[in-house]
């Protein structure tokens, strides 16, 4: 219990198969029944940091698989608070179910109800995917479940479309019904591994220490109660991360 | 020549109804999903297109646009197909899908199996008629009658319930007597204690994961030693006993969770309707409801009367209405000119108001109900519902016009006992409101009793 923890939330369209994907990673086993999720299951994961090397520490993973139905969407933004990480699932047999994630990152930026974009015309639509990787200094993984109900041809279509791309972030195929899609050592697990340890590393090991809402509103241009020295990240920058120290400077 | 140009404007319109459709198929109902089989796409839209027709040949009657005897072919011509679409087409695409999902039938017993279940339909659908007085008797057997009289049913039942419903939860959503008053101290309180169980489940599971590590680090060291095997047996036991309460305790707790995030979405659902209900469109909708109560009080009044005396109206509103005004009220004007205006204003908003209500509710329903794998099964059963419906609705729109108009319906469809369909329509319609009242008090009367409850405990903390 006095293990260091970080926070990662599961977004997607209702019927995706987050629920199959978040039992397969936490309890390594196959979900029998599946519901659709009232508000939000929450599955907890021991994971080793930087496995195998001198640096390794035990971290506890939350998993929040928050349930997608559109009725509940107004009182969802409560589990938005201090995340750490966003795993994006979508259908690999349904496309639209890729081109909402889009609406559901939206979605989580604008969880104060808010709007962060100030000065743009923003909807999920016009949103420029630069300004996401800029405002969103948050490890983003995509991950297409249902891997084993489409054929090679659709495989190779759903590559080309990538949203992943567009975001710069890692994306794998999962079958969440089969145990050896993530077993150690394959490249799913691997890419799951990195990912995990990039959002620990987030979290714990820069020097811009601050929440993902202070860095938000250090975005957007408004101060951080927190820091005196500040530097306003443009939206339109890569996200690199800037050490700032006390002299300010990097 | 006339027949010529008839012909294209029926068919101008009936490609505008089809685009219509389509549109209508893309941008609400099949938002969220792929559409893998376009043949899905142009049933829903052909089914759409027809039911139009049929409408657009009332208001032509009324209006007296057209020739009339090809208006009459015309008529003829559109419930064939829409009987065809409705009967035949819908049904055996619907089997198609069904069987084609199913996956332990090979592709090449899909279409034999698709046939014989198409059979079966067939077979239930005739005998619905058998059971209801439904045609006169010099009927003959393979008319257009018998196939519209059944679906009639169907759709009257479809109808009835829709409007039951309809007509009372309309006030229930929109007049300001039903809002319970929610406070932002309610929200925060809710949302506070969600927050606390999700903590608390967080908590519990952290230490079922680190009881499961020792567990395995425990085995891995202790597999070889006599004495080792006998500790780790005795460990196992505890430690297993430990984990089963824990999650007993998780499951209480997570089902706890669900309950408060419920509550907290019906009071956030609860503010917004507080705040819109100030706004010019609440307090006009707030009127709307006050006076769709009342009238649906009239009409429940008006189904019990039909029903216990037995009695049938003979005459139409227009003409009842204008008789009305004209006697009791003493407005002195030509009843036959503006008999023929007030019908068309009349039929043209029932028409209006019978589609824009049933896309909404289809789409509503299509959302709730809908997976990706299932999505065009049920889009396939709603284009069948839709076909029913309209065909339906026009049966029973005859009762609204008066009866000059009503000529093209009667000849068409001349072995029909109208009135069946009326009384059945009344009967389900009563049925459906009181069952409506009913189920909507009970929902309603635990949710008033939790948020005092919540309210009287906030105060006892304080």
């Amino acid at each position: 219990m006095s293990l260091d923890k970080v926070r990662v939330v599961f977004l997607g369209d209702t019927g995706c198969g987050k629920s199959s994907l978040v039992n397969l990673i936490a309890n390594n086993e196959v979900l029998a029944n599946s519901w659709t999720t009232v508000g939000c299951q929450i599955e907890v994961k021991l994971h080793e940091y930087k496995e195998d090397t001198s640096h390794q520490k035990q971290f506890f993973i939350e998993l929040f698989d928050v349930g997608g139905s559109i009725s509940h969407k107004i009182s969802r933004n409560i589990f938005y608070q201090q995340i750490n990480g966003i795993v994006l699932v979508h259908d690999l047999t349904n496309r639209k179910s890729q081109d909402n994630l889009k609406n559901w990152l939206f979605e989580i930026i604008n969880k104060d109800g808010k709007d962060v974009l100030k000065g743009t015309n923003a909807s999920a639509d016009d949103m420029d995917t630069e300004q996401f990787l800029g405002i969103c200094q948050i490890p983003i993984l995509v991950v297409g479940t249902k891997n084993d109900l489409i054929d090679e041809k659709q495989r190779k279509l759903s590559k080309n479309l990538a949203f992943a791309q567009e975001l710069g972030a890692e994306e794998i195929y999962i079958n969440s019904r089969e145990l050896r899609s993530i077993q150690a050592g394959s490249t799913n697990a691997v890419k799951l591994q990195k990912f995990f340890d990039k959002v620990i590393e987030r979290k714990y090991f820069t020097r811009d220490n601050s929440t993902f809402y202070d860095r938000q509103r250090k975005i957007a241009g408004l101060q951080s109660p927190l820091s005196e020295s500040n530097r306003y990240f443009s939206p339109f920058t890569s996200p690199t991360i800037v050490d700032i120290d006390n002299n300010n400077n990097i | 020549m006339t027949f010529f140009k008839d012909t294209l404007v029926i068919l101008i319109s009936q490609v505008v109804f089809f685009i219509g459709g389509l549109i209508f198929f893309v941008k609400q109902l099949f938002k969220n999903y792929e559409i893998k089989d376009i043949k899905v796409q142009v049933i829903f839209s052909s089914t759409f297109a027809l039911s139009l027709t049929l409408f657009l040949l009332i208001i032509f009657e009324i209006v007296g646009f057209l020739d009339s005897s090809s208006r009459f072919f015309h008529w003829r011509l559109s419930l064939i197909s829409i009987l065809v679409m409705v009967v035949a087409v819908i049904p055996y695409y619907i089997a198609f899908s069904l069987i084609s999902n199913i996956r332990i039938v090979s592709s090449r017993y899909s279409t034999p199996l698709t046939i014989i279940l198409w059979l079966g339909f067939f077979y239930c659908f005739w005998r619905i008629g058998d059971k209801f007085p439904l045609l006169s008797v010099n009927a003959q057997m393979f008319s257009i009658e018998q196939g519209v009289s059944r679906i009639g049913v169907i759709g009257v039942t479809v109808m009835a319930i829709l409007s039951g419903f309809g007509a009372v939860n309309f006030p229930f959503t929109n007049m300001n007597y039903f809002i319970h008053p929610v406070t932002q101290n309610d929200v925060i309180n809710t949302e506070r204690k969600l927050l606390q169980t999700l903590d608390m489940i967080i908590a519990k599971k952290k230490r079922i994961a680190l009881e499961k590590k020792n567990r395995q680090k425990q085995q891995n060291t202790t597999k070889n030693s006599f004495w080792g095997l006998i500790s780790s047996v005795a460990n196992k036991s505890s430690m297993s006993e430990n984990i089963g309460q824990l999650r007993l305790e998780i499951s209480g707790l997570e089902e706890l969770a669900r309950q408060l995030f419920l509550e907290l979405t019906d009071m956030k659902n609860m503010q917004e309707r507080q705040k819109w209900s100030s706004t010019w469109q609440g307090k006009y909708f707030n009127f709307l409801g006050l006076f769709f109560s009342f009238y649906c009080v009239w009409k429940i009044l008006m189904c019990t009367i039909n029903i216990v005396f037995d009695r049938v109206g003979k005459k139409d509103v227009v003409t009842r209405g204008i008789e009305i005004a004209i006697h009791w009220l003493g407005f002195q004007f030509d009843a036959t000119f503006w008999s023929q205006h007030i019908s068309f204003f009349l039929v043209g908003c029932i028409v209006v108001t019978s589609i824009r209500g049933l896309l909404i509710t289809l789409t509503k329903f299509f959302y709730s109900i809908s997976s990706s794998r299932s999505s065009n099964i049920i889009v396939l059963i709603l284009a069948q519902l839709m076909g029913m419906y309209f065909c339906s609705s026009v049966l029973l729109l005859r009762m609204n016009m008066p009866a000059e108009y009503r000529v093209i319906i009667t000849e068409v469809l001349s072995g029909l006992q109208f009135n069946f369909f009326h009384r059945w329509f009344d009967v389900i319609f009563l049925l459906s409101a009181l069952s409506s009242i009913f189920l909507l008090f009970i929902i309603r009367k635990p949710l008033v009793m939790t948020e005092n409850s919540a309210s009287t405990s906030f105060d006892h903390n304080n």
